[in-house]
C-alpha cells in the first residue's frame, strides 16, 4: 500500500474508488468527503506551492508588466473527443484568451459544477488531462471551486476557468486597431475542433480521423510578438469560427475586410464533412488557431515566423483590412465572385436540399 | 475535393462566363428564374451573379420547402411539439422558422419540447424503435426529393407494427408551382415580369425526371433547363438557356445528365404512389392556395398520419403587413423592394418566408449579397 493510500485510509476511513465510484452530493457539502475529492483528486493532479497551503486565496507575485485576464466556461457535450476532453479545453481555452493580447499566460483558477452520480474515473480523467494541459501550457492552476448539483440539475460536469497572465511593455493589441490596408492572417486550416466534436454526436453516425486542433497558442503568440511586436490584434476563432471572429474585429475597429476564399486553409476531410453536412467551415469553431491582423509591412515576416512554429506550420495571409463603413467582411470566392461573410444567425443548420 | 472542385473551379468559370458575355445579345434582357433553393443558395454564396453580364438577371423563384410551408402547418407542429409524450424531429432549417405566435420549434425545445434535429425520416423511424414510450412524430416538408424517403419510411414502420411512429405531412410538389407562376396574372397577362426561362430543379428532378416539364417548355413556350446545384452547373445552364432563347426554342434540355433521366427514378415514383395521394389544394406561403400542388397520406396508412391521430385542424394565418413575400416569390419583386427588408426583417428575426431558410431569397441576399447595395447606393 502506498504511503497515500495509507494516509487516506487513516483519514478518510477508505480512498475514493476511481473505478467505480461516482461524484455524490457530499463531495460538494464541505465536509469530510469534499476534503477527501480534494485531496486525492485535485491536489493531488494539480500541485502547485499555493495549492498545498491550502487556503481559500492564492497569494501571487508577479512579474512587471500589465495584467490581462480572462475567464471562460466550458459546457460542452461530449465530454470527450478525439484530440482532447473538456479538461484539455477550459486550461488551453482560457490560456488563448489571456495570451491573444500578446500577454504570458502564467495562472489560471478552476471552477467545477458537478452533477451527482458523475463517474469519478470520468472525472479523474479530466483532473488529469487538465493538470496534463496546464503543465505543456506553463500555467499553475492556483485556486479552485467544486460544487456538486443533483442528479438532472447539470450535464455531466460544466468547467470555470480565469486566466492571467503579463504583457510585456510596448505592446499594444486590441480588437479595434485594424486599419485599413492590413493584412490578414490565419495560423493554420479552419473547422477542425468543430467537425472533431461533431463527429462524436450520437445523432451524427459518422466516422473520421479528424482531430481537434485544441492546443495552447501563447508559445506561437511570443514568437510572433518578438518578431513583429507591431501587431494590431490577435483573436483565436472559437464559437462561431473565423467568420465571426473577423465580424467581431471589423465592427471593433470601424473597418470592412476583403477575404480570399482560395487563401483559407482547409484540410480536405473538414471540407468533406461540411459538404456533407451542409456547414460551412467559415463558421465552424477552432480551438488551436489564431487570427492576426498586421500592418502591411510586417505581413510576410509575421507570416514567415508563424510557419517556423510547429502550432503556424500552414499559417497564411487571407485578406485585407479595407474602409467600409458598413463593416462588411466580404469574400472573393474560389468561383470568382463576391459574397458577404454575415454574422453567424444563431447555430449553423443544415438545409433540407 | 474530387467530385466537388472540378464543379467550382474558378478558371472554368471564368472561360464559361466569357462565353455568356459572347453570347449574350446585347439588345435585350435575359430574365431567369431559378426555381429550386438550392440554386439560389450556390448563386449567392459563389457569387455567381457577378460573372454574368448586366442584362442576365436571375429571379429566385419559391422552391425553398421551409420558405414556403404556411406558418399555419408551422403551427400544427409547435402545437404538437407541447403534446405531453411526443417527440418531434425535422430537418434542420426548419426549427428556426417562427410560427404565428413568434416561436420556434427551437424555442419550443428551450421551453422543454422534445424537439430534435434529424438529416433524414429515416433516424426519426430509429428514434420511434428507441424510444417506444414515446410517440415521435416527423415534421415533413420538402419537395419531390424528400418525399420517397418518408414513404418508405412510412412502410417500414408498417411493416415493423410501429405503433408510436407518425408523419406530419407536408410534401409539395414542383409543377404545380410553376405552373402557378406562369398562370399568375402578372406573368401571364400583364407582362410586368419577364420570365424568359427556367433553371429546372436539380435533386426533385432526379425523382421525376424531365418529362414533366415539358409540359411547361410547350404550353407556356418557356425554355427549361434542367440544372445541377454547383455554382458551375449554374452557369453552364444559364448559357444552354441564352442559347434555346437566342435560338428561338423553349425546349426542355438537362444540364445535369450526371443525375437526371427522362422519366426519373421509377421505383421512388411508385413508392411515393402507394404511401400518398393529392391534396384537392394547399396554402403556399407566398403564393397563396395552389390547388393539386400537395400530398396527404393515404387513408390505407392513417395510423401513421399524425394530423388524424392528433385530431389536428389547420387554421390560415395572416402574413405580417408589409411583407413582399408573394411577390418576391413570383419575381415581382426584388428583396430590397420590400421596406420590411434589413430593417424589422432579418435571418435573427424573420418576418416572411424568403428570410427564414438561407434558400430563401431575402436570406441569401442579406446573408451573402448585402455589400451590392451598398455599392447600388454609394
Amino acid at each position: 500500500m502506498t504511503q497515500s493510500r495509507a494516509r487516506a485510509r487513516r483519514e478518510f476511513g477508505r480512498p475514493l474508488d476511481f473505478k467505480r465510484g461516482v461524484v455524490e452530493l457530499a463531495h460538494g457539502s464541505g465536509g469530510r468527503a469534499m476534503a477527501q475529492l480534494i485531496e486525492e483528486l485535485f491536489a493531488r493532479a494539480f500541485s502547485n506551492p499555493w495549492l498545498k497551503q491550502g487556503n481559500d486565496q492564492a497569494c501571487i507575485d508577479l512579474p512587471a508588466g500589465r495584467v490581462a485576464v480572462s475567464t471562460d466556461s466550458y459546457v460542452i457535450s461530449p465530454l470527450f473527443f478525439p484530440g482532447g476532453d473538456i479538461g484539455s479545453l477550459a486550461v488551453h481555452g482560457t490560456v488563448n484568451d489571456v495570451a491573444m493580447s500578446g500577454a504570458r499566460p502564467l495562472h489560471l483558477s478552476v471552477g467545477f459544477i458537478i452533477e451527482a452520480g458523475f463517474p469519478l474515473a470520468d472525472m479523474k480523467r479530466i483532473v488529469e488531462s487538465m493538470a496534463h494541459a496546464a503543465r505543456a501550457d506553463s500555467v499553475s492552476l492556483v485556486t479552485g471551486d467544486t460544487k456538486i448539483v443533483e442528479r438532472g440539475k447539470g450535464d455531466g460536469v460544466f468547467i470555470n476557468t480565469t486566466g492571467i497572465g503579463i504583457v510585456a511593455d510596448g505592446l499594444e493589441l486590441s480588437g479595434d486597431r485594424a486599419r485599413p490596408g492590413d493584412r490578414i492572417l490565419v495560423s493554420g486550416s479552419i473547422g477542425d475542433h468543430g467537425i472533431a466534436v461533431m463527429s462524436q454526436r450520437s445523432e451524427l453516425d459518422f466516422a473520421t480521423s479528424i482531430q481537434s486542433d485544441s492546443a495552447g497558442l501563447h508559445e506561437l503568440v511570443q514568437a510572433m510578438v518578438a518578431e513583429v511586436p507591431q501587431i494590431r490584434c490577435l483573436r483565436d476563432p472559437t464559437r462561431g469560427g473565423l467568420a465571426t471572429t473577423l465580424n467581431e474585429i471589423a465592427r471593433q475597429s470601424g473597418v470592412g475586410m476583403l477575404i480570399e476564399e482560395k487563401a483559407i486553409p482547409v484540410e480536405p476531410e473538414v471540407q468533406a464533412v461540411c459538404e456533407l453536412l451542409g456547414l460551412d467551415p467559415l463558421y465552424v469553431a477552432n480551438e488551436g488557431k489564431l487570427v492576426a491582423v498586421s500592418p502591411p509591412e510586417h505581413a510576410a515576416r509575421l507570416c514567415a515566423a508563424m510557419r517556423r512554429h510547429p502550432l503556424g506550420g500552414n499559417a497564411a495571409v487571407i485578406g485585407e483590412v479595407e474602409a467600409d463603413p458598413h463593416h462588411f467582411v466580404r469574400m472573393r470566392t474560389a468561383f470568382g465572385g463576391n459574397r458577404v461573410v454575415d454574422w453567424l444567425s444563431g447555430d449553423q443548420l443544415p438545409r433540407i436540399c | 475535393m474530387k467530385y466537388i472542385d472540378e464543379f467550382r473551379d474558378g478558371a472554368t468559370a471564368q472561360r464559361v462566363a466569357a462565353q455568356v458575355r459572347e453570347e449574350a445579345r446585347t439588345d435585350r434582357r435575359y430574365d431567369l428564374m431559378e426555381f429550386c433553393g438550392g440554386h439560389t443558395h450556390a448563386i449567392y454564396r459563389y457569387g455567381v451573379q457577378d460573372l454574368l453580364p448586366e442584362n442576365v438577371r436571375m429571379i429566385h423563384g419559391p422552391g425553398c420547402p421551409v420558405c414556403v410551408l404556411p406558418i399555419g402547418r408551422l403551427d400544427m407542429a409547435l402545437a404538437l411539439a407541447h403534446h405531453d409524450g411526443v417527440t418531434l424531429c425535422t430537418y434542420g432549417d426548419m426549427l428556426r422558422v417562427p410560427g404565428s405566435q413568434g416561436k420556434s420549434l427551437l424555442k419550443a425545445r428551450s421551453e422543454g419540447a422534445d424537439v430534435r434535429m434529424v438529416y433524414s425520416c429515416a433516424d426519426a423511424l430509429k428514434l420511434a424503435q428507441t424510444l417506444p414510450q414515446r410517440q415521435v412524430v416527423f415534421f415533413a416538408v420538402g419537395f419531390e426529393t424528400t418525399t420517397p424517403p418518408t414513404a418508405v419510411a412510412i412502410l417500414s414502420a408498417r411493416a415493423k407494427e410501429l405503433g408510436n411512429f407518425t408523419v406530419l405531412c407536408n410534401h409539395v410538389l414542383t409543377p404545380s408551382a410553376i405552373a402557378n407562376i406562369l398562370d399568375s396574372p402578372e406573368v401571364r397577362e400583364l407582362g410586368t415580369v419577364p420570365i424568359d426561362g427556367f433553371l429546372g430543379p436539380a435533386h426533385v428532378s432526379v425523382i421525376i425526371g424531365s418529362q414533366p416539364y415539358e409540359f411547361f417548355a410547350e404550353e407556356y413556350q418557356k425554355p427549361v433547363v434542367i440544372s445541377g446545384f454547383e455554382p458551375l452547373d449554374v452557369m453552364q445552364s444559364i448559357l444552354m438557356l441564352i442559347r434555346q432563347l437566342n435560338g428561338g426554342r423553349a425546349e426542355v434540355e438537362n444540364q445535369y445528365t450526371r443525375a437526371v433521366s427522362r422519366h426519373g427514378n421509377l421505383k421512388a415514383k411508385q413508392l411515393v404512389a402507394e404511401v400518398f395521394e393529392l391534396r384537392r389544394e394547399f396554402e403556399w406561403r407566398g403564393l397563396g392556395t395552389v390547388p393539386y400542388s400537395a400530398l396527404r397520406i393515404k387513408d390505407d396508412f392513417c395510423g401513421f398520419d399524425a394530423e388524424q391521430r392528433f385530431a389536428l385542424d389547420y387554421a390560415p394565418t395572416k402574413e405580417r403587413n408589409g411583407c413582399e413575400c408573394g411577390a418576391i416569390l413570383r419575381g415581382v419583386m426584388q428583396p430590397t423592394d420590400c421596406r420590411l427588408f434589413g430593417t424589422v426583417c432579418t435571418p435573427e428575426t424573420p418576418m416572411g418566408s424568403c428570410m427564414v431558410s438561407s434558400e430563401g431569397a431575402c436570406a441569401a441576399h442579406y446573408v451573402y449579397g448585402r455589400y451590392q447595395d451598398r455599392a447600388a447606393s454609394a
